[in-house]
């Protein structure tokens, strides 16, 4: 057992958040919007440098975080800072800045309305995924996951319109019921096991329950994450809330929401069940098959998509599906492959959306149809746009080729040949439906009337795209480069499965 | 402070009698009174809560008869909580009512006010006393202040009120036969005593008969499924400053009263008391279903809230259906917890009334920019009633569905997460009216205020807010607190 070392920043770091939200909604009308939005900025770089400035002590493998109070008889609210949780809190940080900056451009760029509602938002689902990161136990977990449950329902429906509200429910009906379940589950396990801190490996043996409910609860648990990751026949909320504004559908899909779900879905497998009881329950083999399902069919539903956003949500709930074969694969190379997909598909999908959203912006155009010849006009964002296409699609020196490699990796160790199949069959769907734009943007023989001359998206969102297009790349050439994130998804595989390091 | 729980009942009760002849001899010299009564009540019943904690039960015996005898009060950690509960809510209802009496001439103000002092005095005589024929004396004093007050709320409020006499007399009746078996068979009318009285005996027939008696006229008084006829239309059309504290504490206290009978009289010795359990968790379980499927169809908030009391009473008593000491002390809990939310919807109502004078859920549309406390406080309360983190009804619902887990009843866990779902139902249909509907012109029907509604209704929003998420973090200092009088009792 290795002692915490009592250290506040996890703390710190869900708290920056959560005042910035507040001070947005009380001032964020009588002030001025550029000190809103400072005040946004200053909570992103605060939080990014907490979170940076954490990784030294992670990687050496300490062990810090601490108790802030008791908050059920019997279990407090603890935060301690894991390699697993350090992935995901460092991509989180990195993107609520890009995310950003990129908003400014396209709010203010679209004319959006209730910006301040939007701001406040943001910055309260940041608070949540920060706490999520750092969660020691399920509670503090579950409480964090309600409330981004509960702040991701404004950004939703930030249009109040018709449709928007009918997002906005049927958001809230799979994710309310997906969270009680998974409420039910935390109960009942509890009551049975009498612990609830996450170790890696699990802490939950084959006898603790038995046989055919150890099968129940585990899906009762898990239903809450793979409804956020969206992972089919549950995905149907993700293209819905397509109507929010494009940051929005960034931050979604690329960096809070989903991921949390992923993540949720990544902790009750190998930190609460393990990789032993997950396997006698036949637990993971069901979610196994259950993610090559969703990678195929989802990449063949999105390839029949016009709309760009929705050809990319539907893309999104493939590759989350990534995330969640390579945790049910039950191999440390499989783990890590996952964990460092969240940062793979996190920079690349959120290229995409930025690319969309600019696009949008400039030229109105949300057809793929209409965006003949568009490279003319926009040739940074449509370059950038192509890179992403081809990182998602896995090709070797992009991102996606690291953790895609790993998780096949991990396939192939544990013999299972189908997953395998599937990884490249897939790779070749994500071409199919995402080089079409492509090619379609660059088209030379065909002149475009409305694109004639050059005129990009403004800075504020070209700067975002151009840094996440780099990101990718350079992550795909040294997976370790800056943040270590590549280590750290190491280390947990590692942790998990008990090989030393 | 020897007689410190004497002091908190007759406080109020002589405000009580005061208020009447002071509001002769000025309009608002009455309620000034009685405010000042409640608040002089509610300090000393923290104190108290503060003696119990430190010392252990008080038992405070009226005129120094000795004790089968004579009237007792006896409080325990519990009761104590309940008492605070009731006073909070007790002032804060009083300040919010400030509003609301502008009709009327002194007469009828000041006799609002002695009605309000009265219930805040039946309501914590019922909690403390330690004898079931001054409870059912109690009771009637609840339950007739209860009737004026309705009856005070227009000519509706008197057809409700009239209902609600018809019921709750017969609720009353049902008590006193309950009661009257039990003397019956012990001889005794002090609960201590006949606890020991009913231990000793072998009388299971008649108890089980009692009990079932004292269950349909609690279950009358506290609303609870199938008893709950009465309720929607007198918390519909009660009087609005009174309805606060009518929809927010008047459920609690009979329900308080059915716990000390299961567990303090009778005690889980007894031969049928499982099955009495069984029965009442039948009951809570419809009760939760039924009270959220009704309030779904409901355009007024005042209805919509109403019968989703009829839903929250339930989960009080699954708690004690479970009967785990952690279970129980989540009901309590939800007892403190539902209070402050139920009231403080109200507040809001009530104070959404006040500038636009509607009830109507369609005339919600993004009230947020024009009242963002109000709106706030809507929000909280209703996502503290679907049971999200961190507000104090995910804690409640937390220890019920744990105590469930504990004792293997493992479909009780299941119809409160179906219960949450349909809580979220109707309570995001009125977060969705406030946030996102579309604006109606509204009429304000007070436009020159500073704030958005005058300070005496903005400090009960304000306290409601803030308990409903204080509580909720800091739940475990009161559970602490509960259980220290829960260990004993609890299976």
């Amino acid at each position: 057992m290795i002692l915490t070392a009592l250290d506040y920043r996890p703390g710190i770091i869900v708290l920056v958040p959560l005042l910035a939200s507040c001070l947005v909604y009380v001032l964020g009308e009588r002030i001025r919007p550029n000190c809103r939005e400072g005040i946004t900025f200053l909570a992103a770089f605060t939080m990014a440098g907490l979170v940076y400035s954490m990784i030294p002590a992670a990687l050496a493998g300490k062990k810090i975080g601490f108790t802030l109070l008791e908050i059920v008889k019997g279990i407090s609210l603890r935060f301690s800072v894991d390699a697993a949780g350090m992935i995901f809190a460092c991509v989180a940080a990195t993107l609520w800045i890009v995310t950003s900056c990129y908003s400014i451009g396209y709010m203010r760029g679209h004319g959006e309305k209730n910006q301040t509602g939007y701001y406040a938002a943001f910055a309260m689902c940041l608070t949540a995924t920060m706490g999520l990161c750092f969660a020691a136990n399920l509670l503090t977990f579950f409480i964090f996951f309600e409330v981004l449950t509960v702040a991701t329902y404004p950004l939703v429906v930030h249009y109040r319109d018709e449709e928007g509200t009918r997002s906005g429910r049927k958001y809230l009906a799979y994710t309310l019921i997906s969270g009680q379940l998974f409420f039910a589950g935390i109960v009942i396990l509890y009551a049975c096991t009498g612990t609830m801190e996450f170790v890696p490996g699990g802490f939950v043996h084959r006898g603790d329950i038995p046989m055919p409910w150890m099968l129940a609860v585990f899906f009762l648990m898990i239903g809450a994450g793979i409804v956020k990751a969206g992972v089919m026949p549950l995905h149907s909320w993700l293209p819905a809330a397509m109507v929010a504004p494009t940051p929005v559908s960034a931050l979604l899909h690329a960096v809070a929401v989903v991921k949390a779900g992923a993540f949720c879905t990544l902790r009750i497998v190998l930190y609460v069940f393990g990789p032993e009881a997950a396997k006698s329950c036949h637990g993971s083999e069901i979610l196994a098959w259950m993610a090559v399902a969703t990678i195929l069919v989802s990449s063949l539903i999105a390839i029949r998509k016009d709309n760009l956003k929705a050809r990319l949500a539907f893309s999104t709930v493939g590759q989350l599906s990534y995330i969640i074969l390579g945790i049910s694969i039950l191999s440390p190379y499989a783990a890590t492959g996952a964990l460092y997909h969240i940062v793979a598909h996190a920079f690349m999908k959120i290229t995409l959306f930025m690319c969309a959203g600019a696009i949008f912006v400039t030229t109105h155009k949300k057809n793929i149809s209409d965006m003949i010849g568009i490279g003319k006009r926009m040739p940074v964002t449509m370059t950038c746009f192509t890179l992403a296409s081809l990182a998602v699609a896995g090709f070797p020196f992009f991102v996606g080729f690291v953790s895609k490699a790993n998780i096949i990796m991990g396939a192939v160790s544990m013999g299972k040949p189908f997953f395998v199949a599937t990884l490249i069959v897939s790779a070749l769907l994500a071409l199919t439906y995402l080089m079409p734009v492509v090619l379609m943007a660059f088209k030379r023989d065909f002149y475009n009337s409305q694109f004639p001359t050059y005129g990009e998206a403004s800075l504020p969102m070209l700067v975002p795209i151009v840094i996440t297009t780099a990101c990718s790349i350079i992550l795909g050439i040294m997976p370790n480069f800056g943040l270590h994130l590549y280590d750290f998804a190491v280390m947990a595989g590692n942790a998990i499965f008990g090989i030393m390091g | 402070m020897k007689n410190l729980p004497a002091y908190i009942v007759l406080l109020p009760l002589c405000s009580a009698l005061l208020s009447l002849a002071l509001s002769k001899i000025h309009r608002h010299l009455g309620r000034d009174v009685v405010f000042c009564a409640l608040t002089g009540s509610l300090i000393l019943s923290v104190l108290q809560l503060r003696q119990v904690i430190a010392e252990g039960p008080i038992h405070y015996v009226f005129g120094g008869y000795t004790i089968p005898y004579g009237i007792e009060f006896s409080i325990d950690t519990i009761n104590a909580v309940i008492v605070v509960m009731v006073c909070l809510l007790g002032v804060l209802s009083c300040m919010f009512a400030f509003n609301f009496d502008t009709k009327g001439d002194a007469v009828q103000v000041g006799g609002a006010y002695t009605m309000h002092a009265l219930l805040v005095l039946g309501m914590v005589g019922m909690t403390m006393t330690g004898d079931v024929f001054n409870l059912y004396v109690f009771l009637e004093i609840t339950s007739l202040t209860a009737y004026c007050l309705i009856a005070m709320g227009g000519s509706r409020g008197v057809v409700s009120a009239f209902r609600y006499l018809l019921v709750g007399t017969v609720a009353a009746t049902f008590y006193l036969l309950g009661v009257g078996i039990l003397y019956s068979v012990t001889g005794t009318l002090n609960m201590a005593d006949m606890a020991k009285c009913l231990a000793a005996g072998n009388n299971d027939s008649a108890m089980l008969m009692a009990m079932l008696l004292l269950i349909v006229s609690f279950g009358i008084k506290m609303a609870q499924f199938p008893f709950h006829g009465w309720q929607p239309s007198a918390y519909t059309h009660a009087n609005t400053g009174a309805r606060p504290l009518i929809a927010g504490a008047m459920g609690k206290i009979p329900a308080y009263a059915m716990f000390r009978y299961l567990y303090c009289i009778y005690g889980p010795g007894f031969k049928y008391f499982r099955f009495i359990l069984l029965v009442i968790g039948i009951l809570s379980v419809c009760g939760m279903i039924y009270g959220s499927v009704r309030a779904m169809a409901q355009r007024d908030i005042r209805k919509v809230l109403a019968y989703s009391s009829v839903a929250q009473i339930s989960y009080i008593s699954l708690g004690f259906a479970i009967g785990t000491p952690l279970a129980l002390a989540g009901s309590f809990l939800h007892m403190v917890g539902h209070a402050f939310m139920k009231g403080g919807l109200f507040f809001a109502a009530g104070a959404i009334s006040w500038k636009y004078g509607t009830f109507d859920l369609n005339d919600f549309g993004r009230i947020y920019k024009k009242m963002p406390w109000t709106a706030g406080l809507l929000t909280v309360g209703a996502l503290s009633m679907i049971g999200i983190p961190p507000t104090v009804g995910f804690f409640s619902k937390w220890y019920l569905a744990f105590g469930a887990a504990e004792s293997h009843q493992y479909v009780y866990i299941f119809v409160l997460v179906l219960s949450s779902l349909l809580n979220a139902i109707y309570f995001f249909k009125l977060i969705e009216k406030v946030f996102v509907q579309g604006e109606k012109n509204k009429r304000e029907l007070h436009p020159n205020t500073s704030l958005e509604v005058p300070m005496s209704m903005m400090i009960p929003v304000v306290i409601c807010i803030l308990v409903i998420l204080l509580l909720g973090v800091f739940n475990v200092k009161l559970v602490d607190i509960l259980l220290i009088s829960l260990k004993g009792v609890a299976l």
